[in-house]
């Protein structure tokens, strides 16, 4: 009987040390392995059509896809994080342009400026200027733009709308009209996910509050948030949460966004790679769902972009700087796109491959105010962002907006001092 | 004498590998991180200016990790008790029937052998926060379907009490193996004990109270000491139930909190703070247990 207890003992010790840590493959000459976080429906078969056209161009590289789904790319720079730091990057990997780039992996000096692809390629005629302008640190350029998502896009699904004659809110008055109609019908009027999906509402509605420039002023310190704006806003974003599932801090985005799908709910917000989302779902855009820039922020554009690195030491640099130059084409690019929901990055992409959806941002995209997302990357520092999660995931509880504003006036002023 | 000296050698050759190993990869990174915990290391490239307590001084301040402390007491207590409390009962139940002991025994020892990861998987489904309308699933359907549709509650969404909807799961999962570990404490209280409290006229009940109870104590402090580090240092679980720590991180634990502030953050030195203040937990709770196990030792 003692026996059985020391190996009890020993079992259950054995459980608290746990299981972490995951298996990584070591990089072999001639192959490219690739650090992403594109696992949901639309996100990888759009990795797998930027895979083929690689593979046809260099069929004698061998492509290693390591994605690490979780926590909108946290589970992922994890990995990265101890990887780079201990001099193992790996070829290359996914990484938000902006501040998501530049603060983390570009100051410190883990990477390799790629100005030269850009002369060599020509990509300072064929990138927007304003694309470019989030892109250059230092003078170089950092990462290769595989496109451009627009986070400020409200989703809606276009059957239950028509059955209640409701139209697209225009502005934040709209917004709790129609709402309101929704909630009478017993219609979830807002399906809204896990706590990066509320920040990422809050993002958006503050765009809907404050002017494009005011906006992006809360980021470089020219704009306060101690201001009734601002205020306003929160008070705004509060109201919004009456209208949501209830159990919604417990989705993640996509099932957030599956609640449009099957008709539990009629509106959703969130970046348009839920445009990816709902076609890979077999929905047609502009048949099942119509779409319409948040309440208030027509005319803005918040953009994010997903890029490529040339990490410092990255294994076979020949080979990466062979991907970079694939995924900065034209052909790359609208390949990955018309799956993934975004635009090309490339002002001369082949309009005629993407969709309805697709057209119309880029016809927003070349006319509205482009301004950075917070949640996705573009626009503060990580320290900066995890202070307004926290701020904001606090606020889903305690609902007090005073709290809210008092938090994250101070996040901005720890993070702007 | 030679061969003694020569035994001692191979010993000591057997013993230094693993003895490097555990002070490199252990001590020394323990160390390494208390060092981390009193630097300003933020952002990726290591920074390690020393700053004194600050990193600390502002987890004590943030209604964030007072959350987290909370959610962790009241998991720790309901967690181990619940587990105490059922695992006896389900061991003195088996201890009591003859027939399909070996059946029970397994069938409840069973879960153990799974990782918190799939456990938790399972219970997100289990409890899915939705109260009412057609997207009930889990217990609050079964709770509907039974017509007890008024106790259906959001579970671990619940902004004070979440964590006990989390206790449950890892309740579910262990109390077995104490009903294992008690099971044999049980039986290794010598029949004669019982027989002569049986001769002196005590009903099953007092020999329970006076006799099985009182010896089944090291058995008690053992599992507390083994539940409560698991406890202290639970994560796989509710990452899989609830990846962001519930609603205004009704259930987010410092483990979590260590995840998101290191690898969200980028802040390493809060991060480190936040791993030394879960080591010193668990120290407490263990060295005090080590050092009475090993008294014992020395005494025998």
């Amino acid at each position: 009987m003692r026996k059985l207890l020391v190996w009890l003992t020993v079992a259950g010790l054995l459980i608290g040390v746990g299981t972490t840590g995951w298996a990584v493959d070591e990089d072999l000459a001639g192959t490219l392995e690739i650090v992403h976080w594109w696992t949901a429906g639309g996100e990888k078969e759009a990795m797998d059509a930027l895979y083929e056209v690689f593979r046809a161009r260099y069929p004698y590289v061998s492509l290693i896809d390591a994605s690490i789904s979780g926590g909108a790319g946290i589970a992922a720079r994890a990995v990265l994080i101890s990887r780079i730091v201990g001099g193992r990057p790996p070829g290359t990997f996914q990484v938000h342009a902006g501040a998501g780039t530049i603060d983390p992996y570009a100051r410190p000096g883990f990477l390799e400026p790629i100005t030269f692809i850009y002369e060599e390629e020509g990509w300072v005629d064929v990138f927007p200027e304003p694309l470019l302008e989030m892109l250059r640190f230092d003078g170089e350029y950092w990462n290769v733009p595989v496109n451009i998502h627009r986070s400020n896009v409200l989703w809606y699904n276009k059957g239950i709308f028509e059955e209640h004659g409701l139209e697209a809110p225009v502005s934040m008055g709209d917004f709790f009209r129609t709402a309101d109609k929704l909630k009478a019908a017993g219609i979830i009027p807002l399906a809204l996910g896990e706590t990066w999906t509320v920040v990422h509402l809050l993002e958006t509605v503050l765009l809907g509050v404050l002017s494009p420039s005011a906006y992006t002023g809360l980021w470089d310190g020219t704009t306060s948030w101690n201001t009734a704006s601002v205020r306003l806003a929160l008070d705004y974003f509060d109201r919004m949460l009456n209208y949501v599932n209830e159990d919604a801090p417990a989705l993640s985005w996509d099932e957030a966004s599956a609640l449009v799908v099957s008709g539990d709910a009629a509106m959703n917000i969130m970046g348009d790679w839920a445009h990816g989302y709902f076609m890979a779902q077999g929905w047609t855009p502009g048949v099942e769902y119509g779409w319409a820039p948040t309440p208030g922020s027509a005319g803005a554009f918040q953009a994010l972009s997903d890029t490529f690195v040339l990490p410092k030491d990255a294994p076979d640099r020949d080979v990466v700087i062979a991907w970079l130059r694939t995924v900065g084409t034209r052909e790359g690019q609208d390949a990955f796109n018309p799956i993934k929901g975004s635009i090309s990055a490339r002002v001369d992409a082949d309009r005629a491959v993407y969709d309805v959806y697709q057209e119309s941002a880029m016809d927003d995209f070349a006319q509205d105010a482009i301004v950075p997302s917070l949640q996705h990357g573009a626009a503060a520092s990580p320290e900066w962002m995890d202070d307004f999660i926290s701020a904001v995931g606090s606020f889903v509880a305690h609902r007090s907006v005073d709290t809210l504003h008092r938090d994250l006036v101070s996040a901005a002023e720890e993070a702007l001092e | 004498m030679r061969r003694k000296r020569r035994d001692r050698l191979g010993a000591l050759a057997l013993l230094v590998p693993s003895a490097l190993t555990i002070g490199v990869f252990v001590y020394g990174f323990v160390g390494w991180t208390a060092r981390v915990s009193v630097s300003r290391w933020r952002g990726i490239m290591p920074d390690y200016t020393f700053v004194g307590f600050d990193n600390f001084m502002t987890l004590f301040q943030q209604d964030r990790f007072q959350t987290n402390m909370w959610n962790t007491a009241v998991f720790t207590v309901v967690f181990i008790a619940v587990c105490l409390l059922l695992g006896l009962g389900l061991a003195i139940l088996l201890d009591r029937s003859l027939r399909g002991e070996t059946f029970f025994r397994t069938i409840f020892l069973f879960p153990m052998a799974i990782s918190f990861v799939v456990t938790g998987v399972v219970w997100r489904w289990l409890l899915n926060p939705v109260t009412e309308g057609t997207r009930l699933t889990g217990l609050n359907l079964l709770l509907h379907e039974v017509g007890l549709g008024a106790l259906a509650n959001p579970w671990h969404m619940h902004p004070q009490w979440g964590m006990v909807a989390i206790a449950l799961a890892a309740t579910w999962q262990l109390s077995g193996y104490v009903m294992a570990l008690y099971l044999a404490g049980i039986r290794g209280i010598p029949e004669q004990l019982r027989e002569s409290a049986r001769v002196d006229g005590a009903s099953e009940w007092q020999i329970y109270r006076r006799v099985v109870l009182p010896l089944l104590r090291p058995v008690t402090l053992g599992a507390v000491v083994i539940l409560g580090h698991i406890s202290l240092k639970i994560f796989d679980l509710i990452m899989a139930i609830s990846p962001e720590g519930g609603r205004g991180f009704s259930v987010e634990v410092p483990a979590m909190n260590m995840w998101f502030t290191t690898f969200r953050g980028l802040r390493f030195g809060r991060g480190a703070a936040i791993a030394v203040i879960l080591f010193i937990l668990v120290s407490l709770l263990v060295i005090p247990y080590l050092r009475h196990s090993l008294r014992r030792e020395v005494e025998r």
